[in-house]
């Protein structure tokens, strides 16, 4: 397994800037993003507002919080999937390895190459399932060599004994949970070094979320992961790191603000978190 | 919890009503609906038939292959037997050669307006443009035609024709020299207007229904704008395009007075697609008011052979649309 995650690293090689003037300012040395001040707001309403967490890298982070805090625009944000949202703006900072990929000089389309997304609902193309792993490697122009990224993908999410016999059948001839590891062998093919994960396996059922949840932990010995997730079971198994986001509704208007409680080691977050909110929410209080 | 071991006593309860009289319109209802479409049935059986019977005398005279490959069409006067020779072929070849071109000009076409409407153009802009588009199929056939013979054919089509023969393209024969006004070229360009409305709604509609899961997993791998309708959306779209295509087609091989008006009526067949030809449409409306019966009987014959034709594109359509369409994994049409 290592070796194959491996494999997929070296054929891409180490990444390199978004600009060719990213400076080497790292606020911190362990941490792959620095979000500052930032807050989401859609056609003039904050989403969430004023988040300032560090990402750790090679770790699990999970999102939690009730419906509409927000956790899940936070983590498009990271992406700039917010962009393709008529109306959406983004202030404060998000730094990846030191560089804002909000700034003036940033290609959306390039940060997106380098930071993966697994979604919500499997959501494979209608290609088969080697063109669906092949499908970044050859936006990014990759022609040779495709074989091979295609099988240390696989490997790396233990999908390729299950599909190495049909690789030209249809993604969507898999069932949900292998579909779903089917869009992360794709997602990690472009060799990105952070995995966005919008509630990965809230489509699934227990079995194929105990698969999802372990492949998370390989993936994290490679990838820095940022999991948004409703199950806080979920959360306390594989997660290293918690941020909790509570939702503040306006009085007067009804409009739904998230903002970020507490962000804290998992384990500390469920067995002694500093903020009384926090606290209410993991053991079932309200939310 | 136990269930009851005996029913309550019945009396006291109201019982099932029997059928009445309200269930009277449900059959009555039924056997209209039957009748309805059978009625299509009955219809598409009896002018299949009729015409088959009508044209029977010139196909079993001149032989199916014979009609169809046959090269002079040169009717008789007789009106009762096939004195006659009658040979389809630059007929065929006319009507294949111009919807071809339509066909060609109009799908690339269709698809940039399908993408432009669905994917670039500002809010404030879709609707016009899909009311242009609409509009260009509330046109009557026979302003196209009155159009391109005063204006098109001779200020645009022409013109282009003899540039594209005077460069060095003119030396394939499919571009050669002379242009004339009327043309394959001239009644293919035509075609190309009067089908584009059909074909752009049907590839929207296909192109709409991509669904979105699929865009943002495309835009989340870092694909640009463009990449995304290039590999996610068009795909997508394949069935409707082929489907749009075909009904295209159908209704080029079909249409008459615009084809009857630019195409040339000319029987000499040349390769080139800027000289005058004809059509199977052109030549029915051209000579049914002179024919004599054998040739009526003549002009039912290529009239059923071009709706052979026309069921022949549809059914290879529907095959094509049915094969993408399980690859894809859902029938888009």
């Amino acid at each position: 397994m290592e070796h194959n995650t491996r494999t997929v690293r070296d054929a891409v090689g180490r990444p390199a800037p978004l600009t060719a003037s990213a400076s080497a300012s790292h606020a911190l040395t362990d941490a792959v993003f620095d979000v500052a001040g930032l807050t989401v707001s859609y056609a003039g309403v904050p989403a969430i507002r004023d988040v300032t967490l560090p990402i750790p890298r090679n770790r699990i982070t999970a999102f939690i919080g009730p419906s509409g805090c927000g956790k899940s625009t936070l983590l498009r944000a990271f992406n700039r999937m917010n962009d393709l949202i008529p109306g959406a703006r983004i202030d404060g900072s998000v730094r990846f390895n030191g560089e804002d990929i909000y700034g003036a000089d940033v290609d959306p389309v390039e940060v997106r190459r380098r930071i993966g997304m697994v979604f919500q609902k499997p959501n494979p193309f209608p290609k088969s399932i080697y063109d669906n792993v092949a499908f970044g490697p050859r936006l990014n122009g990759q022609k040779k060599g495709l074989d091979d990224v295609v099988e240390a993908s696989l490997r790396a999410t233990a999908l390729w004994d299950e599909v190495k016999g049909k690789l030209k059948a249809s993604g969507l001839a898999l069932s949900g949970g292998q579909q779903q590891r089917l869009c992360m062998a794709r997602a990690i093919a472009t060799n990105p070094e952070v995995i966005l994960m919008d509630e990965p396996c809230s489509a699934l059922d227990p079995i194929a979320t105990l698969r999802i949840e372990e492949l998370m932990r390989e993936l994290a010995e490679t990838y820095s992961l940022i999991v948004v997730t409703h199950n806080m079971q979920q959360a306390s198994r594989v997660s290293d790191h918690t941020a909790f986001f509570s939702v503040d509704i306006d009085d007067a208007d009804g409009a739904r603000t998230g903002e970020l409680i507490e962000f804290n080691d998992t384990q500390t977050v469920f067995t002694g978190a500093n903020d009384q909110r926090t606290e209410d929410y993991v053991t079932g209080r309200f939310g | 919890m136990t269930p009851p071991t005996t029913s309550p006593a019945g009396s006291e309860r109201p019982r099932l009503a029997p059928t009445g009289r309200r269930h009277v319109a449900d059959p009555i209802f039924k056997l209209v609906a039957i009748a309805c479409a059978t009625s299509v049935l009955v219809l598409l059986t009896a002018m299949i038939v009729r015409t088959t019977i009508e044209a029977w005398p010139v196909f079993a005279d001149q032989g199916v292959i014979g009609f169809i490959t046959g090269d002079l069409w040169d009717p008789g006067q007789s009106r009762s037997e096939v004195t006659g020779t009658y040979g389809a072929w630059p007929f065929l070849y006319g009507t294949l050669k111009a919807s071809a071109i339509g066909v060609l000009f109009a799908v690339p076409l269709a698809i940039g307006i399908a993408l432009f409407i669905n994917e670039i153009a500002p809010a404030w802009l879709k609707r016009p443009l899909t009311y242009g588009v609409e509009m260009l199929a509330m046109v009557p056939s026979v302003v196209y035609a009155l159009v391109g013979i005063y204006f098109f054919r001779i200020e645009i089509w022409r013109p282009i024709g003899q540039f594209v023969a005077d460069s060095p393209l003119g030396v394939i024969p499919l571009f050669s020299g002379p242009v004339t006004n009327s043309s394959y070229w001239a009644a293919g360009n035509i075609l190309a207007i009067m089908i584009l409305p059909i074909i752009t709604a049907i590839v929207r509609e296909t192109f709409a229904q991509t669904p979105v899961d699929e865009r943002l997993a495309a835009y989340a791998m870092g694909a640009t704008r463009w990449e995304v309708m290039r590999q996610v959306i068009v795909p997508r779209g394949f069935p409707g395009i082929v489907g749009g295509t075909m009904l295209g087609l159908g209704r080029a091989l079909g249409e008459t007075i615009a084809v009857a008006f630019l195409i040339g009526a000319s029987q000499r067949r040349d390769g080139s697609i800027f000289f005058a030809g004809d059509a199977v449409t052109s030549l029915i409306f051209n000579t049914f008011q002179d024919a004599r019966p054998e040739g009526v009987w003549a002009l039912l014959a290529i009239g059923v052979t071009l709706f052979v034709i026309t069921m022949i594109v549809n059914v290879v359509a529907r095959l094509i649309v049915y094969r993408v369409g399980r690859t894809v994994g859902d029938a888009a049409v």
